[in-house]
């Protein structure tokens, strides 16, 4: 079970974690401008979709899903899940070094265990393979006759 | 932020706000998961028939589709229940849950290896999300 990640899938990892937190931090801004929605008012929802802010943080999370879909095109979803809640990490530190926010103690301690838990992961094997499955790691050579009988 | 404030709503509104966020994100993310392993490596795709060839194999997907559609509700449900909690407790509350939800999923509908390691990070991750709202 190795499965070391490429420099390259590193890199749509790391698209994962700040195009997720950018995304989010601007749809939050949006809508925070745009006001409270509720049951019967959810037209505004739809409003929504023309704010600058709003529109900008779907653009940035459309980013997000591809690279999330690229990722989960070769590794598990609890190995992708947890770099995604790195973003949350690079939010903070966003907050504290370039808008100067303060950051509370108990927020350092989330940071500290949310690193703690990427580096669980990180560390292991990025992809379950089961036994009917054949590694998609390597690209192994294909001939149409030489199917292992893997794929369903 | 001009913004005055979510409309407070009841324990159990908002509640039942949080956990449909969380489920419709974890069926999201088990579906959309479960559908990029039936399609394999998108690189591998990309490289014999193209971005086009890759887009078009993984929206031909129901299976991905329907995850699409589960995202979909999630963040409408988000929005409209970021309009009525609190954005502290509401984006914690459902990322924790979220995250706590798709180890389990992923264990049972994917039957990915969740050993411990990844119990560890689950539960790493769902409470250090929940610190950082405080």
């Amino acid at each position: 079970m190795k499965h070391t990640l490429t420099p390259q899938r590193y890199l749509i990892l790391l698209a994962v974690m700040l195009t997720a937190a950018v995304g989010d931090t601007l749809l939050s801004h949006g809508m925070g401008q745009v006001g409270p929605v509720s049951l019967a008012n959810l037209g505004l929802l739809l409003a929504a979709l023309r704010n600058p802010w709003v529109i900008t943080g779907i653009l940035c999370l459309l980013g997000f899903f591809a690279s999330y879909l690229t990722a989960l095109s070769w590794a598990d979803l609890t190995f992708v899940l947890p770099s995604t809640a790195f973003g949350y990490v690079v939010v903070a530190f966003l907050a504290k070094y370039w808008q100067h926010e303060t950051i509370t103690l108990y927020r350092w301690a989330g940071i500290l265990l949310i690193v703690c838990g990427v580096g669980f992961v990180a560390n292991g094997p990025s992809l379950t393979l089961h036994e009917s499955q054949h590694p998609m790691e390597e690209p192994a050579p294909v001939s149409e006759g030489a199917s292992t009988g893997g794929s369903q | 932020m001009i913004y005055a404030g979510p409309i407070h709503a009841g324990p159990i509104e908002t509640w039942a706000t949080i956990l449909t966020v969380a489920a419709t994100a974890v069926a999201g993310d088990v579906l959309t998961a479960g559908a990029m392993r039936r399609i394999g490596d998108i690189d591998l795709i990309r490289t014999k028939s193209g971005l086009s060839g890759a887009v078009r194999a993984v929206t031909s997907s129901p299976m991905f589709l329907l995850g699409v559609l589960s995202m979909a509700a999630s963040f409408f449900s988000l929005l409209f229940t970021l309009s009525n909690v609190d954005l502290s407790l509401a984006a914690p509350a459902s990322a924790s849950l979220t995250f706590l939800g798709n180890a389990f999923a992923a264990k049972i509908f994917l039957k990915e290896n969740v050993n411990r390691r990844r119990w560890m990070a689950a539960l790493l991750v769902c409470a250090g999300v929940f610190l950082l709202s405080k």
